[in-house]
Protein backbone atom coordinates (compact mmCIF):
# COMPACT_ATOMS: atom_id res chain seq x y z
CA UNK A 1 0.00 0.00 0.00
CA UNK A 2 2.57 2.22 1.29
CA UNK A 3 4.77 1.37 -1.98
CA UNK A 4 2.11 2.09 -4.57
CA UNK A 5 1.52 5.47 -2.59
CA UNK A 6 4.98 6.30 -3.27
CA UNK A 7 4.88 5.19 -6.51
CA UNK A 8 2.13 7.70 -7.40
CA UNK A 9 4.07 10.64 -5.52
CA UNK A 10 7.21 9.36 -7.35
CA UNK A 11 5.96 9.57 -10.65
CA UNK A 12 4.54 12.74 -10.01
CA UNK A 13 7.83 14.06 -8.59
CA UNK A 14 9.89 12.37 -11.57
CA UNK A 15 7.73 14.44 -14.12
CA UNK A 16 7.67 17.83 -12.47
CA UNK A 17 11.81 17.63 -12.36
CA UNK A 18 12.23 16.47 -15.54
CA UNK A 19 10.08 19.72 -16.52
CA UNK A 20 12.58 21.68 -14.35
CA UNK A 21 15.50 19.98 -15.12
CA UNK A 22 14.78 20.39 -18.87
CA UNK A 23 14.83 23.97 -18.42
CA UNK A 24 18.02 24.51 -17.35
CA UNK A 25 21.46 24.63 -19.59
CA UNK A 26 22.60 22.10 -21.31
CA UNK A 27 25.53 20.33 -19.16
CA UNK A 28 29.08 21.72 -19.49
CA UNK A 29 27.77 25.22 -21.19
CA UNK A 30 26.46 27.04 -17.96
CA UNK A 31 27.49 30.96 -18.68
CA UNK A 32 26.51 32.11 -15.06
CA UNK A 33 27.41 35.70 -14.78
CA UNK A 34 28.52 36.04 -10.82
CA UNK A 35 30.55 33.03 -11.34
CA UNK A 36 32.11 34.15 -14.82
CA UNK A 37 33.25 38.02 -13.09
CA UNK A 38 33.97 36.62 -10.01
CA UNK A 39 36.53 34.17 -12.24
CA UNK A 40 38.12 37.66 -13.43
CA UNK A 41 38.23 39.56 -10.67
CA UNK A 42 38.66 37.80 -8.08
CA UNK A 43 42.24 37.17 -7.93
CA UNK A 44 42.38 41.45 -8.85
CA UNK A 45 40.17 42.31 -6.47
CA UNK A 46 40.84 39.78 -2.83
CA UNK A 47 44.60 38.75 -4.00
CA UNK A 48 42.91 35.45 -3.56
CA UNK A 49 43.48 32.44 -5.84
CA UNK A 50 41.09 30.17 -4.80
CA UNK A 51 38.00 31.78 -5.98
CA UNK A 52 35.52 29.50 -3.65
CA UNK A 53 37.20 30.30 -0.43
CA UNK A 54 37.00 34.01 -1.52
CA UNK A 55 33.32 33.79 -2.32
CA UNK A 56 32.97 31.95 1.00
CA UNK A 57 34.75 34.21 3.22
CA UNK A 58 34.68 37.66 1.60
CA UNK A 59 31.67 38.33 -1.26
CA UNK A 60 29.07 35.55 0.71
CA UNK A 61 30.19 36.51 4.37
CA UNK A 62 27.32 36.69 5.70
CA UNK A 63 26.05 33.81 4.36
CA UNK A 64 28.89 31.99 5.82
CA UNK A 65 28.49 33.53 9.00
CA UNK A 66 25.19 32.37 9.57
CA UNK A 67 26.09 29.02 8.22
CA UNK A 68 28.72 28.71 11.06
CA UNK A 69 26.08 29.26 13.62
CA UNK A 70 23.51 26.44 12.14
CA UNK A 71 26.84 24.13 12.93
CA UNK A 72 27.15 26.10 16.75
CA UNK A 73 23.32 25.87 16.99
CA UNK A 74 23.04 21.97 16.16
CA UNK A 75 26.23 21.46 18.27
CA UNK A 76 24.67 22.91 21.34
CA UNK A 77 21.40 21.47 20.25
CA UNK A 78 23.11 18.02 20.42
CA UNK A 79 24.85 18.51 23.64
CA UNK A 80 21.58 19.62 25.40
CA UNK A 81 19.74 16.61 23.86
CA UNK A 82 21.78 14.05 24.88
CA UNK A 83 23.26 15.28 28.13
CA UNK A 84 19.79 15.64 29.70
CA UNK A 85 19.40 11.80 28.77
CA UNK A 86 22.48 11.03 30.64
CA UNK A 87 22.04 12.86 33.88
CA UNK A 88 19.02 9.95 34.19
CA UNK A 89 21.78 7.21 33.32
CA UNK A 90 24.60 8.44 35.39
CA UNK A 91 22.64 7.47 38.22
CA UNK A 92 21.96 4.06 37.17
CA UNK A 93 25.39 3.34 36.14
CA UNK A 94 27.44 4.21 39.55
CA UNK A 95 25.84 1.27 41.11
CA UNK A 96 26.74 -0.88 38.37
CA UNK A 97 30.24 -2.22 37.52
CA UNK A 98 33.38 -0.03 36.51
CA UNK A 99 33.44 1.25 33.09
CA UNK A 100 34.87 -1.26 31.24
CA UNK A 101 37.69 -1.48 28.87
CA UNK A 102 39.90 0.93 30.61
CA UNK A 103 42.63 -1.51 30.35
CA UNK A 104 41.72 -3.63 27.04
CA UNK A 105 43.68 -0.88 24.88
CA UNK A 106 45.38 -2.56 21.42
CA UNK A 107 49.26 -1.56 21.70
CA UNK A 108 48.95 -1.46 18.07
CA UNK A 109 46.10 0.47 17.96
CA UNK A 110 47.76 2.73 20.68
CA UNK A 111 50.61 3.36 18.87
CA UNK A 112 49.28 4.62 15.62
CA UNK A 113 46.86 6.36 17.58
CA UNK A 114 49.83 8.31 19.28
CA UNK A 115 51.93 8.91 16.09
CA UNK A 116 49.07 9.15 14.06
CA UNK A 117 47.41 12.44 15.54
CA UNK A 118 50.73 14.89 15.61
CA UNK A 119 50.78 14.46 11.20
CA UNK A 120 46.83 14.80 11.10
CA UNK A 121 47.26 18.15 13.14
CA UNK A 122 50.04 19.71 11.05
CA UNK A 123 47.80 18.21 7.62
CA UNK A 124 44.52 20.49 9.62
CA UNK A 125 46.59 23.44 10.13
CA UNK A 126 47.62 23.56 6.90
CA UNK A 127 44.37 23.16 5.29
CA UNK A 128 42.76 26.03 7.11
CA UNK A 129 45.15 28.22 6.55
CA UNK A 130 46.08 27.73 3.04
CA UNK A 131 42.24 28.60 2.12
CA UNK A 132 42.82 31.61 -0.30
CA UNK A 133 45.31 29.85 -2.15
CA UNK A 134 44.33 26.25 -2.90
CA UNK A 135 41.34 23.74 -2.16
CA UNK A 136 40.62 23.90 1.33
CA UNK A 137 39.86 26.38 4.08
CA UNK A 138 38.08 26.28 7.40
CA UNK A 139 35.54 23.89 6.77
CA UNK A 140 37.55 21.05 5.28
CA UNK A 141 40.52 21.75 7.82
CA UNK A 142 38.61 22.16 10.93
CA UNK A 143 37.15 18.47 9.86
CA UNK A 144 41.04 17.00 9.80
CA UNK A 145 41.64 18.55 12.73
CA UNK A 146 38.89 17.65 14.74
CA UNK A 147 39.75 13.77 12.67
CA UNK A 148 42.53 14.02 15.33
CA UNK A 149 40.77 13.70 18.10
CA UNK A 150 38.49 11.36 16.47
CA UNK A 151 41.75 8.95 16.21
CA UNK A 152 42.76 9.23 19.44
CA UNK A 153 38.98 8.26 20.79
CA UNK A 154 39.28 5.05 18.45
CA UNK A 155 42.69 3.91 19.48
CA UNK A 156 42.54 4.57 23.31
CA UNK A 157 39.83 1.91 24.05
CA UNK A 158 37.65 2.56 26.79
CA UNK A 159 39.82 5.52 27.95
CA UNK A 160 39.61 8.01 25.64
CA UNK A 161 36.10 9.15 26.23
CA UNK A 162 36.65 9.59 30.48
CA UNK A 163 39.78 11.23 30.29
CA UNK A 164 38.28 14.05 27.82
CA UNK A 165 34.87 13.92 29.41
CA UNK A 166 35.04 17.56 29.99
CA UNK A 167 34.29 19.13 27.11
CA UNK A 168 35.12 22.68 28.43
CA UNK A 169 37.99 23.36 26.02
CA UNK A 170 35.94 21.99 22.71
CA UNK A 171 33.18 24.17 23.54
CA UNK A 172 35.54 27.16 24.23
CA UNK A 173 37.21 26.17 20.84
CA UNK A 174 34.02 26.92 19.29
CA UNK A 175 33.03 29.66 21.04
CA UNK A 176 36.23 31.55 20.19
CA UNK A 177 35.83 30.55 16.59
CA UNK A 178 31.84 31.60 16.05
CA UNK A 179 32.92 34.90 18.39
CA UNK A 180 36.30 35.36 16.09
CA UNK A 181 33.88 35.43 12.78
CA UNK A 182 31.43 38.16 14.26
CA UNK A 183 34.39 39.93 16.11
CA UNK A 184 36.04 40.25 12.69
CA UNK A 185 33.34 41.29 10.78
CA UNK A 186 32.35 44.04 13.60
CA UNK A 187 36.09 44.98 13.41
CA UNK A 188 35.19 46.05 9.71
CA UNK A 189 32.82 49.08 10.99
CA UNK A 190 35.37 49.95 13.39
CA UNK A 191 37.96 50.05 10.37
CA UNK A 192 34.95 52.70 9.19
CA UNK A 193 33.66 50.19 6.38
CA UNK A 194 31.06 47.82 6.28
CA UNK A 195 29.95 44.63 8.58
CA UNK A 196 32.41 41.87 7.39
CA UNK A 197 34.14 44.24 5.20
CA UNK A 198 37.83 43.35 3.82
CA UNK A 199 39.25 45.40 5.65
CA UNK A 200 42.94 44.17 6.35
CA UNK A 201 45.88 44.68 4.42
CA UNK A 202 45.56 42.37 1.08
CA UNK A 203 48.90 41.23 0.79
CA UNK A 204 50.87 39.54 -2.70
CA UNK A 205 48.63 37.13 -4.14
CA UNK A 206 49.77 33.67 -3.68
CA UNK A 207 51.38 34.48 -0.52
CA UNK A 208 50.16 32.74 2.24
CA UNK A 209 49.16 35.70 4.26
CA UNK A 210 47.06 37.59 1.56
CA UNK A 211 43.81 38.36 0.92
CA UNK A 212 43.26 40.53 4.06
CA UNK A 213 40.19 38.99 6.11
CA UNK A 214 39.59 35.75 3.96
CA UNK A 215 42.40 34.16 5.72
CA UNK A 216 41.12 35.31 9.10
CA UNK A 217 37.87 34.11 8.42
CA UNK A 218 38.83 30.63 7.48
CA UNK A 219 41.30 30.54 10.58
CA UNK A 220 38.38 31.20 13.10
CA UNK A 221 36.06 28.96 11.35
CA UNK A 222 38.68 25.97 11.22
CA UNK A 223 38.73 26.61 15.15
CA UNK A 224 34.76 26.37 15.13
CA UNK A 225 34.11 23.60 12.93
CA UNK A 226 37.08 21.57 14.50
CA UNK A 227 35.40 22.26 17.90
CA UNK A 228 32.05 21.02 16.71
CA UNK A 229 32.41 18.06 15.19
CA UNK A 230 35.13 16.79 17.51
CA UNK A 231 32.40 17.61 19.99
CA UNK A 232 29.72 16.16 18.35
CA UNK A 233 31.50 12.96 17.85
CA UNK A 234 33.08 13.07 21.37
CA UNK A 235 29.28 13.02 22.53
CA UNK A 236 28.26 10.05 20.29
CA UNK A 237 31.19 7.97 21.83
CA UNK A 238 30.32 8.34 25.48
CA UNK A 239 26.66 7.45 24.87
CA UNK A 240 28.47 4.34 23.89
CA UNK A 241 30.82 4.27 26.81
CA UNK A 242 27.47 5.01 29.00
CA UNK A 243 24.96 2.37 27.52
CA UNK A 244 27.88 -0.25 27.69
CA UNK A 245 28.17 0.28 31.50
CA UNK A 246 24.09 0.34 32.05
CA UNK A 247 23.41 -2.85 29.63
CA UNK B 1 25.10 11.91 -23.05
CA UNK B 2 24.56 15.97 -21.74
CA UNK B 3 21.65 15.28 -19.95
CA UNK B 4 23.28 11.92 -18.00
CA UNK B 5 24.36 14.33 -14.84
CA UNK B 6 20.87 15.74 -14.18
CA UNK B 7 19.08 12.48 -14.26
CA UNK B 8 21.33 10.87 -12.04
CA UNK B 9 20.82 13.73 -9.71
CA UNK B 10 17.08 12.91 -9.77
CA UNK B 11 17.87 9.22 -9.77
CA UNK B 12 19.78 10.10 -6.37
CA UNK B 13 16.45 12.38 -5.22
CA UNK B 14 13.85 9.41 -5.87
CA UNK B 15 15.53 6.51 -4.84
CA UNK B 16 16.57 8.50 -1.43
CA UNK B 17 13.60 9.18 -0.74
CA UNK B 18 11.83 5.26 -1.39
CA UNK B 19 14.53 4.64 0.99
CA UNK B 20 13.24 6.72 3.48
CA UNK B 21 9.66 5.63 2.80
CA UNK B 22 10.24 2.67 3.03
CA UNK B 23 12.87 2.46 6.04
CA UNK B 24 12.15 0.19 8.88
CA UNK B 25 15.35 1.45 10.76
CA UNK B 26 15.97 5.16 11.97
CA UNK B 27 19.86 5.21 11.28
CA UNK B 28 18.64 3.61 7.96
CA UNK B 29 16.31 6.58 7.24
CA UNK B 30 18.89 9.01 7.98
CA UNK B 31 21.46 8.18 5.90
CA UNK B 32 18.75 7.34 3.13
CA UNK B 33 18.05 11.48 4.14
CA UNK B 34 21.57 11.88 3.08
CA UNK B 35 21.49 10.78 0.11
CA UNK B 36 18.14 12.75 -0.89
CA UNK B 37 21.29 15.41 -0.12
CA UNK B 38 23.45 14.00 -2.00
CA UNK B 39 21.60 14.64 -5.45
CA UNK B 40 21.27 18.66 -4.25
CA UNK B 41 25.19 18.60 -4.27
CA UNK B 42 25.33 16.66 -7.74
CA UNK B 43 23.11 18.78 -9.24
CA UNK B 44 24.50 22.31 -7.86
CA UNK B 45 27.76 21.13 -9.14
CA UNK B 46 26.40 19.92 -12.75
CA UNK B 47 24.46 22.92 -13.20
CA UNK B 48 28.14 25.07 -13.07
CA UNK B 49 30.21 22.90 -15.18
CA UNK B 50 31.91 24.15 -18.36
CA UNK B 51 33.27 22.04 -20.99
CA UNK B 52 36.99 21.90 -20.87
CA UNK B 53 36.47 24.60 -18.09
CA UNK B 54 39.43 24.59 -15.82
CA UNK B 55 38.73 24.58 -11.70
CA UNK B 56 37.85 27.70 -10.29
CA UNK B 57 41.99 28.19 -8.89
CA UNK B 58 44.11 30.44 -10.01
CA UNK B 59 47.01 28.63 -9.74
CA UNK B 60 49.24 27.77 -12.30
CA UNK B 61 46.97 29.54 -15.03
CA UNK B 62 46.24 32.70 -15.79
CA UNK B 63 43.34 34.69 -15.02
CA UNK B 64 40.74 34.47 -17.85
CA UNK B 65 41.41 31.19 -18.52
CA UNK B 66 38.18 29.59 -18.43
CA UNK B 67 36.80 27.89 -15.40
CA UNK B 68 34.00 26.34 -13.80
CA UNK B 69 30.95 28.37 -12.19
CA UNK B 70 32.85 28.86 -8.21
CA UNK B 71 29.23 30.02 -7.21
CA UNK B 72 27.77 26.45 -7.28
CA UNK B 73 30.70 25.38 -5.79
CA UNK B 74 30.73 27.41 -2.46
CA UNK B 75 27.17 26.81 -2.38
CA UNK B 76 27.92 22.90 -2.14
CA UNK B 77 29.98 23.26 0.43
CA UNK B 78 27.54 25.10 2.31
CA UNK B 79 25.14 21.98 1.55
CA UNK B 80 27.38 20.10 2.52
CA UNK B 81 27.88 21.90 6.04
CA UNK B 82 24.38 21.66 6.21
CA UNK B 83 23.81 17.96 5.30
CA UNK B 84 26.47 17.12 8.08
CA UNK B 85 24.52 19.28 10.98
CA UNK B 86 20.87 17.78 9.78
CA UNK B 87 22.75 13.78 10.01
CA UNK B 88 23.65 14.84 13.32
CA UNK B 89 21.24 16.16 15.26
CA UNK B 90 19.02 13.77 13.56
CA UNK B 91 21.13 10.77 14.86
CA UNK B 92 20.88 12.09 18.37
CA UNK B 93 16.83 12.30 17.96
CA UNK B 94 17.45 8.79 16.68
CA UNK B 95 19.10 8.13 20.08
CA UNK B 96 16.55 9.33 22.66
CA UNK B 97 13.94 7.44 20.37
CA UNK B 98 15.63 4.02 20.90
CA UNK B 99 15.59 5.41 24.90
CA UNK B 100 12.06 6.32 25.34
CA UNK B 101 11.00 3.78 22.85
CA UNK B 102 12.97 0.99 23.04
CA UNK B 103 12.72 0.59 19.10
CA UNK B 104 14.11 2.25 16.09
CA UNK B 105 11.27 1.41 13.71
CA UNK B 106 9.41 4.01 12.40
CA UNK B 107 6.38 1.92 12.23
CA UNK B 108 6.68 0.53 15.45
CA UNK B 109 6.89 4.44 17.61
CA UNK B 110 3.70 5.30 15.42
CA UNK B 111 2.23 2.11 16.63
CA UNK B 112 2.62 3.01 20.69
CA UNK B 113 1.67 6.58 20.34
CA UNK B 114 -1.79 4.93 19.21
Amino acid sequence: MRTWLFLVAAAVLAAVLVDGLAGLPSFGHFHGVDGLTLDHVTVRQRHATDVITAINFDYRGLDTMGEEFILFASSVGLVVLLREQRSDRRQDARDGPAPPGGDARDPLLALVGRWGVAPIIVLGIYIVTHGQLTPGGGFQGGVILASALITLLVTSGGRGPRTIGRHGALEALEALGAGGYVAIGVAGIIAGLQFLSNFLPLGTAGALLSSGTITSLSTVVGLEVAGAIALIVAEFVEQGADSGTAR
Amino acid sequence: MSFLPFAVAAWLLLVGLYGVVTSRHLVHLILCLGIVQASTYLLLLAIGYLHAGRAPIFVGITVGTPAVDPVVQALTLTDVVVEATVSALLLAIALQVDRRFGTVDPDAIRELRG
